[in-house]
């Protein structure tokens, strides 16, 4: 049984969308590409808990690693330097490997 | 014990205090306004919940002073106090790593609704912490944040350029060393277990946590053996 869409290696794209609402996704990390870190577990989903709903089902969340230089074009800092960011199941698509 | 100002001169304020302040210098000189106590929005909001929430008996106003009193109580001994164990117990360094949430607490510390991670430094990686968002910060072991982890600039900076945030509270990150930065925008607390510095060998683990500062769990400094926090 997979609960987790994503397992920690998965490529991943975040979604480039400006919902009206309470989000959690900073906008610099929009449609960029990162890599699982880790999956943190299912938590109430805070778009729906700023409408004052219940959050339910809650959605899994995981921390993608993306590399300073993808984020930031004009990056200046080695090339592996990086940034983890905790990011929700919905906002997240399937990127290629290598990506 | 006499206090030397309160007898035996002659000055005296023309006006009448009602207490009995007589040091020597002129009011109209240090006079500082009061901070201006303005009933913003969210203030207003803030107390009529609470006054609603005592008005129905769901809570006392006793209650809501031991809780903020207990939230300042807290304090960076909490996160130093980890680290050190983490230092000296490779054991619970790696529970710690693995699952921050369980592993502080059987030092006694409750994360509450959110979970622990806790990064660690090596000599190839330096963790820092930012909350791009908001300001989230594991209050349960640093206690309450600087101003400055609440302030735009290093919120907005410290994702985008993190080396020269660093070079600017003194820390200098060398080049083959990766610089990992962690936004805290979810449902995670972050605390970076820092590097233990050398020729701490022979030291306890209760002389070890005196040297561990706030900053350093944050990510923006490093321990030093010779500038522990006081």
């Amino acid at each position: 049984m997979a609960q987790h869409r994503f397992q920690p290696g998965d490529p991943v794209t975040v979604v480039d969308a400006a919902p009206m609402g309470h989000v959690r996704t900073p906008t610099y990390c929009k449609g960029k590409s990162g890599v699982v870190e880790r999956v943190c577990g299912r938590f109430p989903n805070p778009e729906e808990l700023a409408m004052g709903r219940d959050g339910l089902p809650e959605k899994s969340m995981y921390r993608v690693r993306f590399l300073q230089t993808d984020i930031w074009p004009d990056y200046e800092g080695p090339a592996e330097d990086s940034i983890d960011i905790e990011l929700y199941d919905h906002w997240l698509t399937p990127a290629e490997k290598g990506a | 014990m006499s206090h030397p100002h309160d007898h035996g001169h002659d000055h005296h304020h023309d006006h009448d205090h009602g207490h009995d302040h007589d040091h020597g210098h002129d009011h109209s000189k240090t006079f500082r306004p009061d901070i201006p106590d303005e009933l913003t929005y969210y203030k207003k909001l803030e107390i009529a919940v609470r006054e609603l929430l005592i008005e129905k008996g769901i809570i006392t106003p006793e209650e809501v002073r031991q809780t903020v009193e207990a939230m300042d109580r807290r304090s960076p001994e909490g996160g130093a106090r980890v680290t050190a164990r983490a230092w000296v117990d490779p054991d619970f360094k790696e529970r710690l790593l693995k699952n921050g949430t369980e592993a502080v607490e059987e030092l006694g510390i409750k994360m509450g609704p959110t979970k622990l991670v806790v990064v660690e430094n090596t000599d190839e990686v330096h963790n820092v912490i930012v909350c791009t968002l908001c300001s989230c910060y594991p209050r349960m072991l640093l206690g309450v944040p600087p101003d400055w982890y609440k302030q735009r600039a290093y919120r907005s900076r410290v994702v985008k350029e993190p080396r020269t945030v660093l070079k600017e509270f003194g820390t200098e990150i060398p080049a083959d060393v990766t610089l990992r930065v962690h936004d805290s925008t979810a449902d995670m607390r972050y605390m970076v277990l820092p590097r233990r510095p050398a020729g701490t060998e022979g030291m306890s683990e209760e002389d070890l946590a005196g040297l561990v500062g706030r900053d350093t769990m944050i990510g923006v400094a490093v321990v030093d053996r010779k500038t522990s926090p006081s």
